[in-house]
């Protein structure tokens, strides 16, 4: 409703849209994207983070002479400070490098949010295709693993699985992936119900193509688009996830640096170095928001019915 | 349509959603069952650790009083069977009855959740409201940043950089617990100073939520023709908004809630944590690292049953609200 009246209201606007040279669903939504500047500052700072942590080595070898277990129990809790650089940030409670650890803590947790979502990705494509193409049996099924999951807390079942069987960094990705893939395989198989009565299916169907040809030539490039809009989002989300139980002392151990665990100990650090509390929050903080700002701006761009509302 | 056909459709509607709990249950009960029983380590060398005048000829006894010499499916019925009534065995840390010991640790949860709800509601919806009553100026971009940036902050650290700023810099408020040591329970002002950080921190996300729903809701609905009409009729801009136009943006209020009461028991966890909250969350968390099974089991079931039946309320609610669904 918005959206009709929204343009009954800007006809001028539409007329202009008209006169355009016609563009491609990609290119109209870089062209989009291109002019939605909080977005590409979103996408900007994402670089410069995504680099950073790709550096770390480099970095830290060459800039701050300092490794991330390197420890220094004469120059604990020091203040941020640029003699010596390796304590721009300060140094924690066995003197290591605050800003060197949130380096290679970075490239932890945006390696667990990158490949966790590549998994969870790849399983709710997949299952949401299926469970919305062949319906049936299969989609009961679907339905009802996917309820119970959803009924209980994620959070829950990733401690409980965590602290029983004490997986690694690698185990705790491909878990964190197998638990998250339930509302992308809701949103792929909501959009595989409505695409499977279309025409261009149906003529597909008569033709003889198979099923498998059916839902990956045909319906899953429709869904694609917006697969982008949820990969992003989804991405945040587990980096959030991940944060959190490694703060709990739960998820990456050190003395692997994560971003979440290099908060595990901050009680102690309240009184005596409260701005070792800051950096690694913020760090999260900075990184997940710009995934979200980059899916509400890919949701924009890619979404011409959502436009006209904004 | 009759009345009274309504009402049976509305029944009906809600036989049928709970008919359709019970394979979900099914599901939880397996989960529970299946990460506890599944993982590495024998409960009973478990159970037994330390003591060592036992022999093997003990733990092969104590395997069978427990039943677990029998085939998986075999126990997992039997597990049912007794949690059914409501046994979900003793806790090894402590020895008293799982259920019980967890049970005690409810009320405080619940504070919490309620409280955390309260202020979701009080500042989320009159936040998306006003964004959209004031589209496209600074206080509308000024809130939407709010929306997204509120479900980017890890509930963690904002709660510890909240203990940082009031309990530690300014020492306005208490950082641990629900109440004083030595105070009075029903020292009211005393636990209302406990309970503002950690509410506040767990109702971020739902206030961030809140308000691009309403936001989004509002607008919506003041393009609709009826809002229309009431302009035309003449009617004054606040009648329109508060009588014509809020009453129907508020209908996803109730739908959202089902989501919300899942990010509230799951955030409750992180943020007991955080604050040393005496709750569900903190319980749960502490018998994990224990391995304390019979408690993480009963925590589970506790919380997805919790669920399970918000999101039944919740369709509920919406079929009584918006008369539109389809219940048939």
């Amino acid at each position: 409703m918005a959206t009709n009246t929204a343009a009954i209201r800007a006809p001028s606007a539409a007329e202009a849209l008209l006169l355009r040279p016609p563009r491609s669903l990609w290119s109209n939504a870089w062209y989009k994207l291109r002019h939605d500047r909080l977005t590409m500052l979103a996408f900007g700072v994402l670089i410069v983070l995504a680099l950073l942590a790709a550096g770390a080595d480099l970095l830290a070898q060459n800039l701050f002479h300092y490794t991330f277990e390197k420890q220094d129990l004469l120059h604990t809790y020091e203040q941020p400070t640029l003699d010596p650089p390796a304590f721009l940030l300060g140094s924690d409670e066995i003197g290591r490098s605050q800003v060197v650890r949130l380096l290679y803590g970075g490239r932890v947790s945006l390696m667990v949010g990158l490949v966790a979502a590549i998994v969870n990705l790849t399983v709710g494509i997949a299952v949401g295709l299926t469970a919305g193409y062949l319906r049936g049996r299969i989609d009961d099924l679907f339905t009802w693993f996917v309820t119970t999951l959803n009924s209980i807390p994620t959070i829950f079942l990733l401690l409980i699985f965590a602290a029983i069987w004490e997986p690694g960094p690698a185990q705790l990705t491909v878990v964190i992936g197998l638990l998250f893939w339930t509302g992308i395989s809701l949103f792929v198989r909501g959009q595989t119900f409505a695409l499977r009565e279309r025409e261009f299916v149906v003529a597909a169907k008569t033709i003889g193509a198979r099923d498998r040809r059916i839902m990956f030539k045909h319906i899953l490039p429709n869904i694609l688009p917006l697969i982008f809009v949820l990969a992003a989002i989804d991405i945040g989300a587990i980096i959030l996830t991940e944060s959190a139980l490694s703060y709990l002392g739960l998820g990456i151990l050190p003395p692997t640096p994560s971003w979440g665990n290099l908060l595990t100990n901050a009680t102690s650090y309240f009184v005596r170095a409260w701005w070792l509390v800051l950096s690694p929050g913020a760090m999260i903080f900075l990184t997940v928001l710009c995934l979200y700002l980059i899916g509400d701006g890919l949701r924009d761009a890619l979404d011409p019915r959502l436009k006209a509302e904004t | 349509m009759a009345p009274h056909h309504a009402e049976e459709r509305l029944r009906n509607f809600i036989l049928r959603r709970l008919i359709y709990a019970i394979p979900t249950l099914i599901g939880i009960s397996i989960i529970t069952f299946a990460i506890v029983r599944l993982s590495p380590g024998d409960p009973i060398r478990l159970f037994t650790f330390g003591q060592r005048d036992i022999t093997g000829e003990d733990i092969e006894r104590l395997r069978h009083l427990y039943g677990l010499d029998k085939p998986l499916p075999l126990q997992y019925v039997d597990w049912l069977l007794a949690m059914v009534q409501l046994n979900f065995g003793r806790s090894f840390i402590y020895h008293q009855d799982a259920l019980q010991l967890l049970l005690t640790r409810v009320p405080n949860t619940l504070q919490l959740a309620v409280v955390a709800l309260a202020l979701q509601l009080v500042i989320g919806v009159p936040l998306g409201v006003i964004a959209a009553l004031k589209r496209g100026t600074w206080l509308d971009g000024a809130i939407r940043i709010f929306g997204v940036a509120g479900h980017a902050l890890p509930a963690f650290w904002l709660g510890l950089v909240l203990i940082i700023v009031f309990a530690v810099a300014l020492r306005w408020l208490p950082s641990q617990g629900m109440l004083t040591v030595g105070k009075d329970v029903w020292d009211l002002p005393d636990r209302l100073r406990h309970i503002l950080l950690p509410a506040f921190v767990l109702s971020l996300t739902g206030i961030a939520n809140y308000s691009r729903i309403l936001r989004t809701e509002t607008l919506d609905v003041l393009s609709q023709d009826f809002v229309r009409t009431a302009h035309a009729k003449g009617l004054h801009e606040r009648t329109v908004v508060f009588v014509h136009a809020l009453r129907n943006a508020l209908i996803p209020v109730v739908t959202a809630l089902g989501g919300i009461l899942a990010a509230l028991v799951g955030g409750a966890l992180v943020v007991e944590q955080v604050f040393s909250w005496p709750g569900v969350g903190q319980f749960t968390f502490q018998a994990a690292i224990a391995k304390d099974y019979p408690v993480v089991q009963a925590a589970t079931m506790f919380v997805s049953v919790l669920l399970v039946v918000s999101y039944l309320l919740r369709d509920i609610a919406y079929a009584i609200v918006d008369p539109r669904i389809k219940t048939g």
